[in-house]
Formats: C-alpha cells, structure tokens, sequence
C-alpha cells in the first residue's frame, strides 16, 4: 500500500495544469503517433516476444517514487524495498514471466513429501555472494531464523511465516527457541523445510524477499550496521547495489554481477536510478531523455494516451468499500446490495482516474490466479458477481428499508485525505445519494494512519478501501472475509462462507481443484449472496515507457519488475 | 553584550526542552504505529513488536528515556529508514536544504532591496510601477508555481539547466530562484515603502541642505533606517522559506530535509518527528536572536540591553 501526500496531489494536480497549456508548442513528444489508440498495455510476462537484439550503451535510467526504506530483507515491507532486492539478491526461487517460480538459487524443482509438509530443495553449488563466499543451505536457516525472531522485530517477518513455517508462530510469540523453526541445514547445499500445515501456495512463497538468504558471517559481524549503506551489504543476484546511502542521497545505482551463476544472461549493464516525487518532474525528465520511464497521473494520461511511449499496467490491487455490519441498516442485505449496484463504475475509471484501471465486480482480480486444471482464469470462471444496475439497485433499496421500517439511512462514509481520493468519495457519495433516494452519507477525509486505527475499532460505516495480495492464491483475497480474520473490522459474520473457506484451506489442500471451485463458491457467496462488500474498480497504472528498453518482466506480487532478462534495442 | 548573548541562549534551550517536551507527548496522541505494513499486521503482531521496541511502556517512563538520550545528543534510528541514526539524516540532509535556503535568502533580499530603492527613488514613475508588479506577483503566486514554470522552459524547452537533481551549482540554481521570488518581492515592498518615508525626514532634508552626495545619502543615511522593518520580516521569512524549502525540494527531487519532515509525521516516525521539529525549532529561535543581535547594529537606539549595567 502506497502512502500519498495530498499535498504533492494538489501540486501535481496545479503544475499540471498550467503545463498541458503549456505544451502547446512542443512537437518533439507527438513523434510517432501513427499507431493509433494501440495502447499495448501489457498481459503480464515480458513484452518482447518478437525477439530483439540488444544494442547500443546497456544502461537504464530509471526513478522511483521513494527511497528505499531498506534493504535488510528481514525488515523489508514495501515495492520499492521488495524491488531493488529482487534485482540484487537471489533466493530459492524467482518468478518467470508466467508468474510460475523457476530455480535460482535451488537446483530445481523441490522433492515434496506426501502429506506435503517436508520439503526438500538442493543448493546450485556456483551461487556465490559477492565477497566469494559461497551462498549456501545454513545462509537460507539463518535469514528465516531471523526474521521471525521476536528481537528481530520484523513486520513481514512473522506476517509471512506464521502458520507456514513449523513452529514459526511460537518462535515468534517467545513460547519456543528459534532454532526449533522448520527449516534445516542437512548439507551444505541441502535445505529441508517442515511446513506447519499443507500450504498450496508455499512455492511461490519462496520467491518472496522474506525468504531471501543472508551470509551469517557478514550480518553477524555488521551488527547494527547490516544494510545502512551499499557497503554493508552482501549480493548474490543478477546485479550488485552501489552508491546507496538513504541517510544522504535519493539515487542509487545497479551494476552487473559478473559473478552471478546466470550473469551470461544478465544484459544490462548499469540501472541508474533517482528518486522523483513529483509526476511532473518525472514527465519532464522523461521528455528530456534523462529516464526511461515515467509513471504518468491521470491528467498527463489525456496528453499522452495514444503514443508510443504510452503503457499502462494492470496491477493485482482492489479498491472496494467495506460496509460495516454493525450499523443496522448495513447489517440488511437489500441495503448493501442497492449500494454496490447503485455506483457507475465504468464513469469511475474513465473519467476520475482514466490511467487504464477497470471496473471490479468480485473480491479476486483478474489475472491473479488460474485454475490447476483448466487453466481459466478466476475471474473468467466467476465472472461479473455484481455489477452497475441503478434500477436493480433501486428496487432492492426500498425492499430494504422496508424491512428496516424507515424511509431514511444516513451512514458515515470513512475516506483517505489524498487528492484522488477525495475526488473519488465525492463521486461515490455523489452517485449513491442521487440514486438511493433517503441515503445520506457523511464523509470524514483522514489521513491513512487514522483511516487504519479506525478501521482497527470499527468505527465507521462505509469505507473506502483497497488491497494488494501478499502471495499467488486467491485465498490472499478471501481469508480476510472470514470472521475470525484479524482484518474483519466490518462485522461480517457468515458461516456458510466461514465453513467453506475453511474447507479450502484444511480439507482440500491436497486436492488443489476442487480447492479452487471451492474459493469459487466463496467469492459468489461472499459478492452475489451476501455483498458483504462493494466492489468498486482494479488498479492500473499508466507510464510513459521508452521503446527501445526490452524485456522488462512485470510480477504480480513482490517486486513490480524484474529487469535481468531487460536490454536496450536502440 | 556577550551577556546579552548569553542569557539569551539560556532562555533558548528553556524554550526547547518545553518545545520537546510538548512535541513528544503530541507526537503520541498521532492515531496508529510507526511501523510499516501496518494495515497487515494482526494484533497480536502489532503487540510484539511494540513490547520489542519499548514502546508499551507508560508514556512518562518513555519521556525520560527520550529525555536521556537527547541529553547524550543521542536522537534514535528512524523507524522508516529500518536502523538509519537519526543524527546522520539530519546531519547529512541539512545542509543541503541550509544551501538552498541561504542562497534563496542572500540572493531575494539584495535584489528585492535593490529593486526596492529605485523604485524609491523614482516613486510614482515606470520603473516603480515595474517593481510593484514584480512584488504582487511575487507574494501572490506560490513558489511551486514558478518551480514548475522554469522547470519546463528552462529544463526542458531550452534545456539550458538541469531539470532536477542535486550535485552541481547549476542544480542549484533553478531551486534557489524559486525560492527566492517570495524573500524578493517582500523585501522589495518593505524597503520601497519605508525609504520614501525615511526620504522625506527631516535629517535627509538636512543632509541634502548641507551637500552630501546622493550616495551617501541613499546607503548610510536613508536605507539603514529604512532596514528595521525589513529585518522583522526577515525572521517569518526565514522560516516560510523552510516550509517553502518542503514543496521545491520534492519538485526538484533535492535530497533535503523537507520531504523528510513530512513523511515521517505521515507514517509517526518518532525518532524522526523528534529530531526534525528540535531543528526547526532551534533554527527558529536562533533566527530571532540573529534578528535580535542585528537591530542592535543597525540602530543603536534599539540596544537591549546596556553595556554598563
């Protein structure tokens, strides 16, 4: 989750203005526009299937729009920290451009017991670190070891290990030693992994930045100083960090690893890359030629939707409200339902964020996850649970409040205090309260860390909200539905979809189809029955993106991109 | 006046330890954590790692801990930036926003002072006209404004200067315009309005009856009285060009203080909160003592307190 200054929106949103009329005589961005409203916007995977030859200077000039928080992967939370270590540091695992784990630093694919809870991985033996040590089984035991160790205090360490590693929730409340956590060192270039539970989804875990290894001898001896700078870190991925300091600057730079394992296929040989907060700097450095990638507003989007250099990227992220059942006329199906069908979603993306985002009518986005059989993705298979019907919504409005006995509702709608999202709750409230007639809605626009603590106490009626997923099942989609999740603030209690949902995730772990029809007839629980929430629009994210730079990787979960396989075709 | 001097840096450091006092038990009426992730973590985590960090001790108990390490000049490591001390962000960072904030006030009152004696001296004329529109233009438009407009024709459309970034004295330069339009257009007021008056006085009138020549008039006798009001300003201009300093180091994407200063109030950094709002705060009351000091200079009647007593 992404953290916006409402302050830099309204900037952004001024200097914009006066810059699209400005640009009025500037013709060197229209260059080539024949290709017409072909916006390409990427199906996930890398792009250049054509294939290309890479020529030119190897060198990509990149800005990001934080530093990053750090680079201990114990204590890594976010993007941009998830990002830099991906292209630095290798794991077991990394996802390919099919989104499907391919060995790195394992030898292949893991033995896996039986009943799915001994996992065994063998150690490529030419994985080194940068100071030529060589990366081995005792460096992935200590780095787990350490993350969920409470003295530790990592945040992702425990949220992604708990209940999946053996022993790891106890190790992490103190109640059991570290060393008893499930994963083993049985050779130097063995690793033995004992889950707590079948967990379908554990391969793809892997991959994450909390599973990345740690040369012990090197942490151990920087002590404090692990990871403050570039110097005091090890690398053992396709390029090595330098010239990072967090305390002074906002750039960095990536060099090649010549020492990594698979560097014959590392092209690029310099990622530069600055931090840029201002969109409008970014688009100015980007029509300069100083980077090749700028992340586009949507009021830059009009300007350049339709050229070249125009891309967006639909992101696995949901925005939907939450509606609190607490409240008694929240707590009537009819009430809900006329609310989530009542707001034109389709005018939402196109005219208040127009950078390529579409409408979301159930709880899983698309392209997340796919069938183990068929192969059809989730939201195909499932497809609109409830969509935009204001008559519909209108019939279901006054059934309800029939059932309430009144002619009138007035909820406190709860939303963030960003430049688009008061734009957007303005919309919301705006639609709802035209098309249900009697609905009146308050709104209080806090700022994200009061939008959380209140949503901690539930204390609202309506909220604006969104999600990303934490690993590649749609149970990162659904768990948070079930009643004794610790994210169920909105008092949404249903056993039919508690008692399905924990058939997914005990019963059917072994039989992964049936799992997945399984979360199937829990989402349209979930949307179709019940519309315990109201889904409201899938995240994308529009760019200005050089053509030349090929065979960028687009993930959906962990880092945004992978750049190993990247090269510049001049 | 060392006395003088001194005493009043007493009273400073009075006046933050209030200001730290004050700040710290705000700062932990700020709803939430300052932990990342926070929407995702469950309770019982949340728990665990306030208990590994100290913070589910009684507030009292965590102000003497904060209290005793400020004392050894010990200011914490950032929550944010996982470890990174606290002291060294600060130390790194300042001077860089120092740079711009000095040169945008050394550069804005020399010419907004220049610009404000002749349009003085030729009150009621074009040029004062001129200057007069510069000054409106000046005060009302925000300094993003003008960051943003250079930032285009000369960044991008004449590619004469850099769009951004830091390293270079020409990086500076677009920064430090910016920032200067507002200590600029207020001076230039200032000096333009208080030197007609001074002007007219009757000891110029003397001074002009007894020949001294134009320039000595102008500087020794007419602009030193006519700096006192100026010099007030210059305290609250000091510190609008820090919060200014917030808006154009983000534009510029300068490595400064600012944007520290804002992120960590959005994400209850404490450390962070801490540190920076006791630099504001010190930078502050230091600018008034300068101010201070200097009337002193400037007009001798205004010397506080006498050399003899």
């Amino acid at each position: 989750m992404r953290k916006t200054n409402w302050l830099l929106l309204a900037l952004a949103l001024v200097l914009s203005m006066f810059l699209v009329a400005c640009s009025g005589g500037n013709d060197d961005n229209a260059g080539g526009n024949d290709s017409g409203e072909d916006t390409s916007s990427e199906e996930g995977g890398s792009e250049e299937a054509e294939g290309g030859e890479p020529s030119g200077e190897q060198v990509l000039n990149l800005i990001e729009g934080s530093q990053i928080p750090t680079m201990d992967s114990s204590h890594a939370t976010d993007a941009v920290a998830f990002q830099w270590l991906g292209e630095t540091m290798e794991g077991l695992y990394r996802l390919n451009e099919d989104a499907q784990p391919e060995p790195a630093i394992a030898e292949g694919e893991p033995e896996v017991s039986e009943d799915g809870l001994e996992w065994t991985i063998k150690l490529r033996e030419d994985a080194v670190w940068s100071n030529g040590d060589p990366v081995t089984a005792n460096d992935f035991v200590f780095a787990w070891q350490r993350a969920i160790d409470p003295e530790t205090g990592s945040e992702y360490g425990p949220f992604m290990m708990n209940d999946v590693l053996k022993n790891a929730t106890a190790i992490n409340n103190g109640e059991a030693d570290v060393e008893e956590l499930g994963v083993e060192a049985t050779g130097d270039y063995e690793l033995k992994i004992t889950l707590e539970k079948e967990v379908p989804y554990f391969h793809s875990l892997l991959t994450f930045g909390t599973y990345l290894p740690l040369n012990e001898d090197f942490v151990t001896e920087q002590g404090d100083d692990y990871a403050l700078t570039s110097d005091n870190l090890l690398y053992n991925g396709p390029f090595i960090l330098e010239d990072w300091d967090p305390k002074a600057n906002e750039s960095w730079k990536l060099t090649k690893n010549e020492d990594y394992w698979d560097a014959e296929n590392v092209t690029l040989e310099t990622i530069n890359v600055n931090v840029v907060k201002e969109t409008s700097t970014g688009v100015n450095l980007y029509e300069n030629g100083e980077i090749d990638r700028a992340g586009l507003s949507s009021e830059f989007v009009e300007k350049y939707a339709g050229s070249e250099d125009y891309r967006t990227m639909p992101e696995p992220v949901l925005f939907y409200l939450k509606m609190n059942q607490e409240n008694e006329a929240l707590a009537n199906a009819d009430i809900r339902k006329a609310i989530a069908m009542s707001i034109d979603k389709q005018s939402l993306v196109d005219v208040i964020l127009a950078n390529g985002s579409i409408p979301s009518n159930g709880a899983v986005p698309e392209d997340f996850v796919s069938h183990p059989e068929s192969g059809e993705d989730f939201r195909e298979l499932n497809g609109d649970l409830i969509t935009s019907d204001k008559e519909k919504a209108k019939e279901h409005w006054e059934k309800g409040l029939e059932a309430l006995g009144t002619d009138s509702v007035t909820l406190r709608f709860l939303g963030g205090d960003s430049e688009v999202a008061k734009e957007m709750d303005d919309y919301l409230i705006n639609q709802l309260e035209e098309n249900l007639e009697g609905l009146s809605l308050e709104l209080s626009s806090v700022p994200f860390e009061e939008r959380i603590a209140r949503d901690e106490k539930s204390d609202y009626d309506i909220q604006n909200s969104g999600w990303g997923p934490d690993y590649l099942d749609a149970s990162t989609w659904l768990n948070m539905w079930m009643s004794d999740s610790p994210y169920m603030t909105m008092n949404y209690n249903s056993e039919k979809y508690d008692s399905l949902m924990q058939e997914a995730n005990n019963d059917l772990l072994t039989d992964l189809p049936a799992r997945f029809d399984k979360m199937l007839e829990a989402e349209k629980v979930l949307i179709e029955e019940d519309t315990a929430i109201a889904p409201l629009y899938q995240r994308s994210r529009a760019y200005l993106w050089r053509p030349s730079v090929k065979g960028v990787q687009f993930n959906p979960m962990g880092a945004d991109f992978t750049y190993k396989h990247a090269y510049i075709e001049e | 006046m060392a006395k003088y001097i001194f005493q009043r840096l007493v009273y400073m450091f009075i006046t933050l330890f209030i200001i730290a006092t004050a700040s710290f038990f705000l700062m932990k009426q700020l709803p939430g954590s300052p932990f990342k992730a926070e929407e995702k973590l469950s309770a019982a985590q949340l728990e665990i790692l306030y208990e590994k960090y100290n913070l589910n001790d009684p507030l009292p108990i965590q102000y003497l801990n904060y209290l005793g390490n400020l004392f050894q000049g010990d200011l914490g490591v950032s929550f944010q930036m996982n470890n990174q001390p606290v002291t060294e962000i600060l130390m790194s960072r300042i001077p860089v926003s120092a740079h711009l904030g000095i040169q945008a006030m050394i550069i804005g009152t020399i010419i907004g002072m220049l610009l404000g004696v002749v349009a003085a001296l030729y009150s009621n004329s074009v040029i004062d006209y001129a200057s007069n529109i510069i000054s409106v233009i000046g005060i009302s438009i925000p300094s993003f404004i003008f960051a943003g407009l250079l930032q285009y024709y000369l960044g991008v459309e004449l590619g004469i200067l850099p769009v951004a970034f830091w390293g270079s004295f020409a990086h500076t330069i677009m920064p430090t315009i910016a920032l200067a339009i507002f200590p600029l257009a207020i001076s230039a007021r200032f000096v333009r309005t208080e030197l007609i008056e001074v002007l007219g006085s009757d000891y110029i009138v003397t001074a002009r009856a007894k020949g001294v020549s134009n320039a000595t008039l102008m500087f020794k006798h007419g602009l030193r009285n006519a700096l006192i009001p100026l010099v007030t300003v210059m305290g609250p201009m000091a510190v609008s060009l820090m919060t200014g300093t917030l808006v154009i180091e983000q534009i510029f994407a300068v490595p400064g203080i600012g944007e520290q200063f804002v992120t960590s109030i959005m994400t209850d950094d404490f450390p962070i909160i801490m540190g920076t709002t006791l630099f504001f705060a010190f930078f502050f009351i230091l600018i008034i003592l300068v101010i201070d000091i200097l009337y002193g200079i400037i007009d001798p009647r205004i010397r506080i307190a006498g050399g003899k007593d």
